[in-house]
């Protein structure tokens, strides 16, 4: 057989982000040889694109604030459908996991007596994410890679796992391509943890990379582990629209936290007309109030500007829908307005918003302290995710553990802002300590020959089928126009059904990918090999779409407009059958205890 | 604006490789690596590229257009003459991979190289620190670094001259200065700036400057000020004569 090359390790991360990186950290401090798989170069992933902020409830700016409260704000965001003791372990460490990256090197913005400024954020009670301008995701990055390294774990940049491998029920390792090289590589490790991020790429309008291309859930999911809340997928309110090569590229919260307001082409404030009873006692009910809320009254509500992510997203759907949009199909977010309350308004903005004030100017020719943004909603991220132990991380697979946004539970039906990369941290920590634990406590484990073969000769294959075969860039590209149209925003079982009917067309194409060219570098390649990671999980958010007849969260059904009492009770978990098709159930969602109960009734 | 242009894109592999001409459409507001992406799905496949978030945000796309060391996803067509062909082609600092990819693997190599962050005792019971901040303006400006590498792109010392064993670059200049500038940082970088860093190499033609899709003010802001401490420590002449 062809000779890859072996590398032993006790802990292999795969993904490295923000949880990938952080469950690295933790991995090499416990004593674990550790490796790093990643698909970019270190310090690209994802989480650099992150930019509000990290949500702590430190209670810097606002000293009501307490985990409680922030484990309440998490709960009635994710409409209740979130693991509950998630989001107290979430709630109750997050302000460590914060104070830590401080002492790793990382330089928050500072309030007036000198510690971690917080800001306000959608859904957020209280101002609560730590920040650095509208770049906190690089100074987290920045941050857990520069302390890592000297961690003494090996990075392997720019290289992609196709298969976990098993050895019954246990996962001992998992099989690479080295995308420079073309070459294929195994790992052997007595604990594997999946910080792959999310699925973002398989739909059209996304403020995602290439890189989103469900890794993780699908290779967990090919592995026997269980999948939850894969319906749930949060389109953000603001991304850009216009000019056409920017559309989808995120335009953060932080802009409203900062005073920024929503208006149709009427000039209206349309989010004024819809806010929902259960946030009806926090919110503003007039502009005024608004922006003293943004500006620290303490007495003041916050704006309806920061509601929930989905239902923001909704109402500039409808708007737009109404034809009550802006000239390239989106509404008005309009920041410059503020230099009516603020002297020195446009200083203001540029330092508080630096990235946003560059990203309109150079991609768009816009001067946002001058001139409002056109923004329409965006594929954000995915609430559902690998079903893991709230506390240890581990999946339904021994030894396979999962964290960050390829992870679910925490967020529900709907993440609030903030809340991610406290997450990545949280729960990365966790992943690392967890992976550790039972690296120490179990030996490696046996991967089998044949199947690391059958592997690399079906990653193999696009090759023999070379420039006639289908181009996997068309595939990519079909396959996202109709989850975008059909699967998307608004959602209504025909065009769902639909959907399922085109996955299962592409996926006949798929098979029959071809990229010509040499093994180097091939980006043909990679994306053919991409393929069915993406479609075999549009497949499984399109089934859990169907399958819940109800609107919650980030899942909106036109043919079931309300919210249901019964599904409240119910997460939706798919496995894949014993036919190999997917498996859909209904599991009952975790009880809370008392305390938490008492914690939620608190923040009504 | 033209319906289509003509992108002159360097292929090839490990220093071997030729100008091809791909003509492609064009739309408005279109960025260079929006024109690279179309080639790569319609005619070349398998062209190897980097980028991730077509943002300006996390540094992946770092090329030369034109002969420019740019971002390819913060070049706005309509910055070009499009009547002529656009020049895309790898940083040629470091070596070449595939088509518009290099290895910059050096650059990581020289970030351990760096002591890391040591900070002083936490000023509160909680683990936490006081810092104004003005005192935290500069070296935050320094964070917004991308790691693009169009700096040790642009750099004579390693473009031109070749000093990677000699000398850090002026990324790593700045990922000095912003923890030799962090007022909870203990660590003293100083000698090794002199010593192992090659600092003396950099005589301030703020090249990289002018490249930094982040306006950093790099050779002003952090490697002036870097040799300056250089000097009062090493060559300061009152300290001399009471040695």
């Amino acid at each position: 057989m062809a000779d890859y090359p072996i590398h032993d390790y006790d802990v292999l991360v795969i993904g490295a982000g923000g949880a990938g990186l952080r469950a690295a950290i933790e991995a090499s401090n416990a004593g674990c040889k550790t490796a790093v798989v990643t698909k970019s170069l270190l310090g690209k992933a994802h989480t650099v694109m992150a930019e509000g902020g990290m949500a702590a409830a430190m209670g810097h700016v606002d000293d009501r604030d307490n985990w409680r409260v922030h484990f309440a704000d998490t709960m009635r965001g994710g409409q209740y459908l979130n693991n509950c003791r998630m989001a107290e372990l979430h709630a109750k460490e997050a302000p460590a996991r914060v104070h830590e990256l401080e002492e790793w090197g990382a330089i928050f913005d500072r309030t007036q007596d000198g510690r971690i400024l917080q800001r306000n954020f959608g859904g957020h009670r209280y101002p609560r994410l730590a920040h650095v301008g509208d770049r906190t995701g690089l100074e987290m990055i920045r941050t857990l890679q520069d302390h890592g390294i000297h961690q003494g774990m090996d990075v392997f940049a720019e290289h992609t796992v196709i298969k976990l491998m098993m050895d019954g029920n246990r996962c001992v390792g998992a099989f690479a391509y080295d995308r420079e090289k073309g070459r294929f590589i195994t790992f052997n490790a007595k604990a594997v943890v999946l910080a792959t991020g999310g699925v973002g790429r398989s739909f059209k309008v996304t403020s995602n990379s290439w890189e989103y291309t469900a890794d993780g859930q699908a290779l967990a999911y090919q592995a026997g582990a269980a999948l939850l809340d894969m319906e749930f997928v949060q389109f953000h309110p603001t991304g850009m629209v216009w000019p056409p090569s920017v559309k989808g590229i995120l335009v953060t919260e932080g802009v409203r936290g900062e005073g920024g307001v929503l208006r149709n082409k009427d000039g209206k404030r349309f989010m004024f007309d819809d806010i929902p009873d259960n946030y009806k006692n926090q919110t503003a009910d007039n502009p005024e109030e608004g922006w003293r809320y943004t500006q620290g009254d303490k007495s003041a509500r916050r704006p309806p500007e920061l509601l929930t992510r989905d239902h923001v997203a909704r109402c500039i759907n409808r708007e737009v829908k109404a034809g009550r949009g802006s000239p390239h199909g989106g509404v008005f977010l309009d920041i410059a307005w503020i230099k009516e309350k603020l002297p020195n308004a446009a200083e203001h903005i540029k330092k508080k918003l630096p990235s946003m004030y560059h990203q309109f100017k150079q991609l768009a020719d816009l001067d946002i302290t001058k001139e409002p943004m056109e923004v329409g909603p965006t594929t954000h991220y995915i609430m559902g995710g690998i079903q893991v132990d709230a506390d240890t991380q581990m999946s339904g697979v021994n030894g396979l553990f999962a964290a960050g946004e390829c992870a679910a539970g925490l967020h529900g039906a709907n993440r609030l802002g903030g809340n991610s990369l406290s997450d990545l941290l949280v729960f990365g920590k966790r992943a690392g300590e967890y992976a550790a634990k039972f690296a120490k406590e179990n030996g490696a484990g046996k991967i089998s020959k044949t199947e690391l073969e059958a592997s690399a000769k079906e990653a193999l294959a696009p090759f023999e089928r070379g420039a006639s075969g289908e181009n996997p860039f068309t595939i990519q590209a079909e396959l996202q126009d109709f989850m975008q149209d059909l699967v998307g925003i608004v959602r209504v079982e025909g065009e769902m059904e639909q959907a399922l009917g085109k996955i299962a067309k592409l996926r006949e194409r798929a098979v029959r990918a071809g990229v010509s060219g040499n093994i180097e570098y091939n980006t043909g390649w990679h994306t053919a090999l991409d393929l069915e990671n993406m479609l075999s999980i549009s497949e499984i958010i399109t089934l859990a779409g169907i399958e819940r007849k109800e609107s919650r969260g980030g899942h909106f059904r036109e043919d079931y407009q309300a919210k249901s009492d019964e599904w409240a009770k119910w997460n939706l978990r798919v496995t894949k059958g014993p036919d190999g098709r997917p498996k859909i159930e209904k599991i009952p969602v975790v009880p809370l205890t008392d305390d938490l109960k008492a914690a939620i009734e608190e923040g009504k | 604006m033209a319906d289509t242009a003509t992108f002159r894109i360097w292929r090839g592999e490990r220093g071997t490789g030729k100008f091809v001409d791909y003509k492609t459409e064009i739309s408005s507001g279109m960025v260079v690596l929006d024109a690279v992406h179309r080639v790569q799905a319609t005619v070349a496949n398998d062209m190897a590229v980097r980028w991730n978030c077509k943002a300006g945000k996390c540094g992946s796309c770092s090329a030369e257009i034109n002969g420019k060391p740019r971002l390819m996803c913060m070049t706005r067509l309509n910055q070009l003459d499009l009547t002529q062909p656009v020049t895309i082609e790898p940083m040629q600092t470091f070596p070449h991979v595939k088509d518009l990819v290099t290895d910059v693997s050096w650059n990581y190599e020289v970030k351990k190289k760096i002591a890391k962050f040591k900070p002083r005792k936490p000023d509160a019971a909680d683990g936490s620190w006081r810092v104004q901040q003005a005192d935290v303006d500069r070296p935050q400006e320094f964070r917004k670094c991308i790691e693009c590498f169009l700096c040790q792109d642009v750099c004579h010392v390693l473009r031109d001259h070749h000093l990677h064993d000699e000398f850090i670059g002026p990324r790593f200049l700045i990922y000095t200065a912003q923890m030799e500038m962090n007022p909870i940082d203990t660590g003293d970088r100083v000698p090794a700036l002199k010593e192992d860093f090659g600092i003396g190499y950099c005589n301030i033609t703020k090249c990289c400057t002018k490249v930094c899709p982040e306006e950093i003010k790099i050779t002003d802001n952090a490697i002036i000020p870097l040799k300056e401490r250089v000097v009062d420590v090493f060559f300061d002449p009152l300290a001399k004569m009471f040695k």
